[in-house]
């Protein structure tokens, strides 16, 4: 088979969402957050919602997120996105908004919006993508830096003392009546990506029945940030991102697992 | 015509609301008015006083420093407020409670007993319209039966049945005011 | 038709909010404004007219939800005191930079820190100067009466979509606190979804249909972008001066003495003009009705005319720097206010005029 052949379309196994632009992708080689954009604007076209699907950005690595998803978006102050989401779904009850948003947006600055957001049951989705560092800024510190990881904030490890343990917003937020689905996941095998893909599903299948405020985590790499290959960075996140933040459904229909 | 009034005393005593319903009454005779109040924490347990401005022209000034009228209730608003009341203008006072008696002899001081009316008449809560009934016998710039549409205007529907109460009590203010003189203080 | 209302400058803008067909408010308590959002949760206007009203976590959390409701093109509205609206300065850079159109509302009170909750005009820097970081400017009402209170809640928000821009009503905790009469305007209807979509399709994001993608967004990594992007403000703020100037004067045609003031230090200056002429001075008043745009050449001519200029202002000093800015030193330009909370009475803001002023002139020509 040659190159013509392999590009013939009766041959294609595998493409992007419709709802994904043809803008080159501005993460690293490696980064889980194009996998992550991809599932849920496949999610959003298998649906059929594009038109009534509103984005909310964040400030992070995700930031452009606008680039890359074909469908209205606004791009929200530093952790504040929860609160724009809020406003949206109640000024128009009949669209399906969502958050995209890392882990220094949500879990940091963005504490006070996500948790309250999350106790109102605001008929949203957050899409949650943690991995454990800022990326943008290059390599700081996150709440959810793990005990012992090198950043540039941290440069001899995380110390538990001085700087705080890792901070679990998921098992947090999942604790709050408000609040309807709650599930980690990870996108870095296709095992994964299905599982997580079906999670995404499932949250905006919330917001269509009005159950309230669906959260999902996506444990991430951060390859560039953690200094490591792709492939050493996903391994070294199985060993030591999952142990502390185990994937699985933690809430489900309102009912904590 | 242009009166302007500040009404002072403790936080409790109905100060805010004997303005609104002089306000509210002024609207129902097509005045221009004015309410302004001190807010704020000062007004638990402390002084509350409000400036009510009636005209038949366009209010500038909310915040004045001197008055035409000064109703006063207490001894802090007495010290405060008895120097800024306009040569040949109107203090009113409610004497319970006052040690020092106003001194100046070029305004015209009055009294009304309105804890000693408003107790008799089983309700303390009217004490206010008690005093406001004297303030209107001294100084009529707005009529009774305005006053009462102005209640209505000013309380919810459900305390409507208590109209006929506040009316006596305002008769009651209008019946028992006395010209104090500073011969006539009891020492 | 109207409806005439004995009100609370606080509860006239959240009645006329309502009936402006207003589509959302978010804001967080705060003295002394609280008024507003408890007048709003009262009336249920969600009931009234489906507007939404929602008490916020913050005043942080409060206009992040104004930009998300204004991003989608609808009417929305917050509103607080001084230490609140430093905490929302983030927010309405962020609007600015996104050219979204909002209503915020801020009843001044003394600061800075925790201050006082007094009235004041010490937010004025704040509301003209930016405040908040970028190359912005806020076009700001200033209210002097409870009926300006409800009235400016419509030009506002004219303004705002006009410009698409977000929008000040620089009111303090004296009007916001008062009681006066108000003319409440009937009832608008407010837009519906449909109708928002067709107004506002080229920009807002209500769901991409057949054409390109909305996005709302002030970041524009690009450097020539992001001049491109300030020099469309800067062109909105000249569209603004040119169309949109508003001020009012008071006894000015023979004043020989002008006082500047705006909101309630405007009130009480009107009765010092009063004062001044019943005592044979020739005072007249220039109120400013926005503070941006600025009435520039207003004061530029009045200049020609008058003896000096006392700007009032209820701060140590702010306003009085664009009056002398106007004025190009013509004339004596002072200030005269109190601060931390106390009002100036009228008697004292004559008194000023005749010691920073009158008196100081005649030293001057001796």
């Amino acid at each position: 088979m040659n190159v013509l052949d392999i590009i013939k379309p009766e041959n294609q196994v595998f493409c992007k969402s419709k709802l994904m632009t043809d803008n080159t992708l501005s993460y690293c080689p490696g980064c889980g957050h194009g996998t992550a954009h991809n599932l849920t604007m496949e999610v959003i076209d298998e649906m059929g919602i594009s038109e009534d699907t509103i984005g909310v950005a964040p400030v992070g690595c995700s930031v452009l997120a606008y680039d890359f998803m074909n469908i209205d978006i606004t791009q929200a102050a530093h952790g504040r996105a929860p609160a724009v989401a809020t406003a949206i779904a109640r000024t128009w009850p009949e669209k399906y908004v969502f958050t995209y948003q890392g882990d220094g947006d949500l879990a940091a600055i963005g504490t006070a919006e996500t948790i309250h957001a999350c106790n109102r049951g605001e008929n949203i989705v957050i899409i949650f993508v943690n991995n454990g560092i800022y990326g943008m800024t290059g390599g700081q510190m996150a709440p959810t830096t793990l005990e012992g990881m090198k950043s540039s904030t941290s440069p001899y490890g995380r110390e538990i003392e001085s700087m705080g343990s890792p901070l679990k917003m998921t098992e947090l937020v999942a604790n709050l009546p408000g609040v309807h689905y709650v599930t980690r996941q990870a996108v870095h095998t296709h095992k994964h990506a299905r599982k997580a893909k079906k999670a995404i599903k499932k949250a905006f299948e919330n917001t269509r029945l009005k159950k309230g405020l669906s959260f999902i985590e996506i444990v991430s790499n951060c390859n560039s940030g953690w200094k490591m290959t792709p492939l050493e960075s996903n391994i070294w996140m199985e060993e030591n991102m999952f142990p502390y933040f185990p994937l699985g459904d933690i809430k489900v229909n309102g009912v904590l697992k | 015509m242009t009166e302007e009034i500040i009404i002072a005393g403790f936080g409790g005593q109905g100060v805010l609301s004997m303005g609104k319903i002089l306000a509210y009454s002024g609207i129902m005779q097509d005045q221009e008015v004015s309410w302004m109040p001190s807010y704020g924490p000062e007004m638990r347990g402390g002084t509350a006083n409000v400036t009510v401005i009636l005209s038949d022209e366009r209010i500038s000034s909310p915040y004045l420093k001197v008055f035409d009228t000064a109703i006063i209730l207490n001894q802090q608003s007495m010290d405060k407020f008895e120097e800024s009341v306009k040569p040949g203008g109107i203090l009113l006072y409610e004497p319970n409670g006052i040690s020092q008696h106003p001194t100046r002899t070029d305004i015209n001081i009055y009294q009304i007993d309105g804890n000693k009316i408003s107790t008799e008449m089983g309700n303390k809560k009217i004490f206010n319209m008690v005093v406001l009934g004297a303030y209107l016998k001294i100084k009529p710039t707005v009529e009774l039966n305005n006053v009462i549409e102005g209640l209505k205007k000013s309380l919810p529907e459900r305390y409507h049945h208590l109209i006929p109460l506040n009316e006596e009590a305002i008769t009651k203010g209008m019946n028992s005011v006395k010209l104090y003189t500073i011969e006539n203080q009891v020492c | 038709m109207s409806e005439l209302k004995l009100m609370k400058g606080n509860e006239a803008l959240a009645e006329a909010a309502i009936r402006a067909g207003v589509d959302a408010y978010f804001g967080y308590p705060i003295t002394p404004q609280s008024e507003v959002i408890e007048y709003l949760m009262t009336e249920r206007p969600e009931d009234r007219t489906g507007m939404v009203v929602l008490q916020a976590e913050s005043e942080i959390a409060a206009i992040n939800m104004v930009y998300g409701a204004a991003s989608t093109g609808k009417k929305v509205l917050t509103s607080s005191s001084s230490p609140g609206i430093s905490l929302k300065l983030e927010g309405i850079s962020y609007l600015a930079g996104a050219e979204l159109p909002a209503v915020i509302v801020n009843v001044v009170r003394g600061g800075p820190g925790l201050g006082t909750i007094q009235p004041s005009q010490a937010d004025y820097f704040q509301s003209v100067k930016g405040g908040g970081h970028g190359d912005y400017k806020l076009y700001v009402l200033a209210p002097a009466s409870v009926q300006e209170m409800a009235d400016f809640v419509e030009d506002a928000f004219d303004i705002a979509f006009k410009y698409r821009a977000p929008v000040l009503i620089l009111s303090d905790g004296l009007i916001g606190q008062m009681m006066e009469k108000v003319f409440l305007k009937d009832q608008q209807e407010r837009l519906t979804d449909e109708e928002v979509i067709k107004r506002h399709d080229s920009w807002a994001v209500t769901g991409k249909t057949n054409r390109e993608r909305n996005i709302i967004t002030s970041l524009d990594l690009q450097s020539e972008k992001m001049e491109a992007r300030v020099r469309r403000l800067m062109k909105k703020y000249e569209q603004m001066e040119k169309e949109d100037l508003r001020y009012e004067e008071y006894q000015t045609e023979d004043a020989e003495y002008l006082f500047v003031a705006y909101g309630s230090s405007a009130r009480i200056a009107q009765k010092a003009v009063q004062l001044a002429r019943a005592k044979g001075i020739k005072a007249g008043l220039l109120r400013p009705i926005t503070l941006f745009p600025y009435p520039k050449q207003v004061l530029f001519d009045l200049a020609d005319q008058v003896k000096g200029i006392l700007s009032v202002e209820l701060n140590a000093g702010q306003m009085v720097e664009d009056v002398r800015l106007s004025v190009e030193h013509k004339v004596p330009v002072e200030h005269f206010g109190r601060t931390g909370g106390i009002i100036h009475t009228p008697e004292e803001v004559l008194e000023a005029l005749e010691l920073k002023i009158i008196n100081n002139e005649c030293i001057r020509h001796h």
